[in-house]
């Protein structure tokens, strides 16, 4: 399969545990990388050629991120065996599913994380790999997208824009909510910067799928696998997504890409300064 | 581990080519009708069906919780928001299969496909499986096994493997696709079930996540 260069990303993302060198001249292919050595963390692939000398190869994989938060700062809103489990096996489970599938395909070495999930998105015809790579990325952005007293309400710009685009917090928070509830089967709801309309929305998505692959910007996630909540909640699903927007959202998180992001996307009118 | 038995709902042997009948269509709702007197209004409801066996009767494979949070919350939830959704439509009065077919609509879902499907899902699944099940079919169910999978135990291999990859929620199936006269093993999304595709269900297992999450927790992670 031909991919494109992963050298020129817009996103630019640490994927989870190594550094990846963006070279901008390097075409993806079966053939060795060759960045530049000084970049710390790069593990260099080596053909079988050069290693007539009993010299184990070197692979680059993914790791698996942990929340930036112990797994029972959550309590009581979501509770440590919830991450343990969700986070410790089905998150762990994706990465080493996801190693374990470019270790026989390592054309796809050497992207970032979103470019990754873009190619093996494929315009809608998802490689056999995109599950994988999606969930574990979708996870990293969820853990993140959560804090020890979380909820409350955004301040300054990105409540201003919310206010802007959904009239009101509160109406932003019904919105929010009811995609949450209404979203059959296993998905994800998220409230995104769209690049083309210039304007936040609530979007949700099922399975793996995230806005990256119609490149929109990511601001917060809301899981809704069932996973996420069952041992909670068990069927309550509206109690788990009250007590996210109230105890759980890191409004701190969001800004922080809003700001982002607004790197991308230009969201006011261009002050041109009169002489 | 998967609790898997013989459908206890095929009492009679099966014969080729399968009657049309075999949709029995008072089997799987009870459609209750009522009259209002003087009215002359006729509804329809779907009532929620209990499982052919009391809630503790599969333990310890399926738990007397896991029912009770299975049937008696989602299972039920499913009735009562479709009970909802056709009240005062054209729907009411139709037999569970005709909606489910009518609001497929052909791959372009309706809303009270999710819910019909996934009522009809449930009372299929909770039929499927009985006190002390498990083990080998026999007679002909096994001999077309043999003949479509080549032995129960490629069978078995195949059903378990479609249940453990459906990616997010659906439902693993044993089907008679009646275009090719013979036995498959199909998995399919959230509510989606053969009869949509004018297969023959004949076995199926759940695999949302909610029935999974004990076997996750107590057992591993293994679907």
């Amino acid at each position: 399969m031909s991919l494109s260069s992963c050298g020129s990303s817009s996103i630019c993302s640490l994927s989870s545990g190594i550094l990846v060198a963006n070279d901008p001249s390097s075409k993806l292919s079966k053939r060795r990388f060759t960045p530049s050595i000084s970049q710390p963390g790069w593990k260099q692939r080596r053909d079988s050629s050069d290693n007539n000398r009993g010299v184990s190869k070197v692979f680059g994989y993914y790791g698996l991120k942990s929340p930036p938060y112990k797994l029972d700062a959550l309590e009581p809103y979501m509770s440590q065996r919830t991450l343990e489990v969700h986070w410790g096996l089905h998150h762990r489970g994706y990465v080493e599913a996801l190693n374990k599938q470019l270790e026989k395909n390592d054309s796809l070495y050497g992207c970032t994380m979103d470019e990754l999930i873009k190619v093996l998105y494929n315009n809608g015809n998802p490689f056999p790999e995109f599950n994988d790579a999606a969930q574990v990325w979708n996870h990293d952005f969820f853990w993140e997208s959560m804090q020890p007293g979380g909820g409350d309400m955004p301040t300054l710009g990105l409540l201003q824009q919310i206010e802007k685009d959904f009239g009101s917090f509160t109406n932003f928070k019904e919105k929010f909510t009811e995609a949450a509830l209404t979203l059959f089967g296993s998905g994800w709801v998220w409230l995104v910067l769209k690049r083309e309309a210039k304007c936040l929305a609530i979007i949700k998505t099922s399975n793996s799928i995230n806005p990256l692959v119609w490149n929109d910007i990511p601001i917060t996630s809301l899981d809704m696998w069932e996973h996420a909540y069952y041992l909670d909640y068990r069927n309550d699903k509206a109690k788990y997504v009250n007590t996210f927007m109230n105890h759980l959202v890191s409004w701190n998180a969001a800004a922080v890409r809003m700001v982002r992001a607004q790197a991308f996307v230009n969201l006011g009118e261009p002050k041109i300064p009169v002489a | 581990m998967v609790a898997i038995a013989v459908a206890a709902g095929i009492t009679t042997p099966l014969t080729f080519p399968l009657f049309p009948g075999f949709r029995r269509s008072s089997r799987s709702s009870q459609l209750r009708m009522s009259q209002k007197a003087g009215h002359g209004v006729i509804t329809g409801k779907f009532e929620l069906r209990p499982p052919p066996y009391p809630l503790d009767a599969l333990e310890p494979h399926m738990s007397r919780s896991t029912f009770e949070y299975h049937w008696g919350k989602h299972h039920r939830a499913y009735v009562d928001n479709l009970n909802k959704q056709i009240a005062g439509t054209e729907l009411t009065g139709k037999t569970l299969e005709d909606v489910i077919v009518a609001t497929y609509n052909s791959g372009n879902l309706l809303p009270p496909f999710n819910n019909a499907a996934q009522v009809w899902n449930h009372d299929f699944f909770w039929e499927s499986m009985k006190p002390g099940g498990g083990g080998k079919p026999s007679g002909e169910i096994l001999d077309l096994i043999n003949r479509d999978f080549g032995s129960f135990e490629e069978f078995a291999k195949e059903f378990k493997t479609a249940a453990a990859t459906q990616f997010g929620s659906g439902w693993a199936w044993l089907v008679y696709k009646d275009k090719d006269k013979k036995l498959a093993v199909v998995q399919s999304p959230n509510a989606v079930n053969p009869l949509v595709l004018d297969q023959v269900p004949l076995l199926t297992v759940d695999v949302w996540e909610v029935i999974n999450q004990k076997f996750s927790v107590v057992h591993s992670l293994r679907r």
